[in-house]
């Protein structure tokens, strides 16, 4: 490591007194998820017996492996819901001139600002309606409706590619549709593969929708809902729950380190104008 | 900035394409938003047919003993936890904008607490604060001092900050970072021509090329600090839908979700809404003063 002068010394020191206070709480966990039962309270880092038995009993108790499937399907169909019809909104509003264009935009970004539980009322209501409340399509449907952030983000990126390219296709006879499929989507992989990150840890970390729509069913439920579940039968056994806190974020955690540069720049772009 | 203008069929794709975008829009959004409006004045369980209330659901809002310490919770945390987490985010930001072999590891440490589910890192912090044994209670009592009941009435509001603040630093450097990043290298050498002191440097040439970002951190901290619900349910609720230290999202979510009554939450929603409303416009209204001066 280069250090150039003392005001780089002081910041080391103190970015690093700042990560111990991130990170540390993460390496409490894993330590308590590995020890016994009976050590659970022993305050040493590293724990005396370490024991994988934490993760075995797990899943005797609740079926984890339904958790973590729920979670992935409903995440999975959400991030495709997201990627398509944002995208698709974000083209148009990249390449397209027509009547209300700008109004619509505003009115879209305007939704930024509307808190979720403003519309989950009715949408509860609804979807009661229709018979679907204790099933998981009230996860994901709304997916399919675009949204203000995606839909942002895509066209800032859209912008960027030259518009003389549509027109090439255009004079070609090439649609709409397949100028989008063939030219505007594969040209903006970094900005869909960013996108499909973020969507995904929302409707992964998502505990709100899913404490609503599917509250205590553990074969259908998300594995966030089913934390808060197994949280309120064993409160007290610390080396259970820290196991299973482990085994939720795990996956998350493992995409961020395989796709930092994706899950940065999409954050990034959360803060773009 | 040019583009396309449809001709014939294309029109057709235009609206093809846009359709799930307006349709969410008028049903998800501005629909609901009528909808809840409507709601609002009426009493519905969705067992029988809804009645009509008038005003009776705003009316009964400050009796409600939840509704009334959820209004005032709600206020308190966010004046701690935007100031907060605005602050410290621009600090570590500031800090890791530099290059140091290594700063990429020191990026990734910070950002952890931000892609981990609150619902599961809440499980840790319950942990962490547990009142017997908890990891901060051993702490303290090490230490010498009496245990202290980190989720109990008196210290949930701050413990509650603590976690949040926790898990947004992340999000908030990031898009700081960024900011930082596009602010020209030349800035920098000028002033340090000129013999300005790091201070000076902050004051004069970091914030101001800052400042649209830091004005959109905090509106969207506010508008975050407003919604705030996962760490509080799991930290702070008990079996029975009550909590230690409820917010109106709590508290709609246990009058709309869990006990049905559907006019009662929908009038605290909009409650909430313009909350969320008058403050972002305050918010822009002192940016204008602000950038007029």
């Amino acid at each position: 490591m280069i250090r150039k002068n003392k005001a780089d010394w002081a910041a080391f020191l103190a970015l690093s007194a700042g990560a111990i206070a991130m990170v540390g709480p993460f390496i409490w966990l894993i330590s308590t998820s590995l020890k016994p039962m009976a050590e659970q309270f022993d305050m040493t880092l590293v724990p005396r017996h370490p024991t994988l038995a934490n993760y075995i009993e797990l899943f005797h108790i609740m079926p984890f492996h339904l958790l973590i499937w729920n979670s992935l399907k409903i995440s999975a169909i959400s991030t495709l819901g997201q990627l398509l019809t944002c995208s698709m909104a974000a083209f148009i509003f990249a390449v397209v001139r027509f009547p209300g264009r700008n109004v619509l935009f505003a009115l879209l970004l305007l939704t930024l600002m509307v808190p979720a539980q403003i519309t989950a009322i009715p949408q509860f209501i609804i979807f009661k309606f229709l018979g679907l409340y204790g099933t998981q399509a009230p996860l994901y449907v709304p997916s399919f409706l675009g949204g203000a952030f995606g839909t942002f983000l895509m066209r800032q990126y859209f912008q960027t590619i030259p518009l003389e390219l549509a027109e090439a296709a255009r004079m070609d006879g090439a649609s709409l549709s397949r100028i989008f499929f063939t030219i505007y989507l594969p040209l903006a992989k970094p900005a869909l593969a960013a996108f499909a990150i973020i969507a995904f840890m929302f409707s992964w970390n998502d505990l709100f929708t899913a404490l609503i729509y599917l509250p205590s069913d553990v074969e259908k439920t998300t594995l966030t809902v089913g934390l808060a579940l197994f949280q309120t039968q064993y409160s007290g056994h610390w080396t259970l729950m820290m196991a299973a806190s482990v085994i939720s974020v795990a996956p998350i955690v493992i995409a961020f380190f395989l796709a930092q540069k994706h899950f940065i720049s999409g954050m990034a772009m959360t803060g773009m104008k | 900035m040019s583009a396309l203008r449809p001709m014939g069929s294309e029109r057709w794709w235009v609206w093809l394409f846009l359709l799930p975008t307006l349709l969410g829009l008028a049903l998800g959004t501005f629909g609901s938003i009528f909808a809840t409006i409507g709601l609002s004045f009426t009493n519905w369980d969705l067992l029988t047919p809804p009645q009509w209330a008038g005003v009776d659901n705003y009316a009964d809002l400050p009796a409600g003993r939840m509704f009334t310490k959820a209004f005032w919770n709600t206020l308190a945390f966010s004046g701690l936890y935007v100031p907060l987490t605005v602050v410290l985010s621009l600090v570590v930001a500031i800090g890791l904008n530099r290059r140091i072999k290594g700063i990429g590891w020191f990026r990734v440490m910070y950002f952890l607490p931000a892609v981990c589910s609150p619902t599961a890192t809440g499980l840790l912090w319950n942990w962490i604060y547990a009142p017997d044994n908890g990891v901060l209670n051993a702490a303290v009592t090490a230490v010498g001092v009496s245990p202290v009941s980190w989720l109990g009435p008196r210290m949930a509001l701050y413990s509650i900050v603590v976690v949040n603040v926790w898990g947004a630093i992340g999000g908030g450097m990031i898009i700081f970072l960024a900011g930082l990043q596009a602010i020209p290298k030349e800035y920098f050498e000028v002033t340090r021509l000129d013999g300005a002191t790091a201070w000076q440097r902050l004051r004069f040439v970091t914030l101001p090329a800052l400042a649209p970002s830091l004005f959109f951190q905090t509106v969207l901290t506010t508008i975050n600090a407003f919604q705030a619900f996962d760490y509080i349910y799991v930290l702070t609720s008990s079996g029975n839908g009550n909590s230690t230290m409820p917010t109106l999202v709590f508290s709609i979510y246990r009058s709309g979700f869990r006990f049905f009554r559907m006019g009662d939450a929908a009038a605290q929603a909009v409650v909430l809404t313009a909350m969320i409303f008058a403050l972002t416009l305050v918010y822009f209204r002192l940016q204008k003063k602000w950038g007029e001066a």
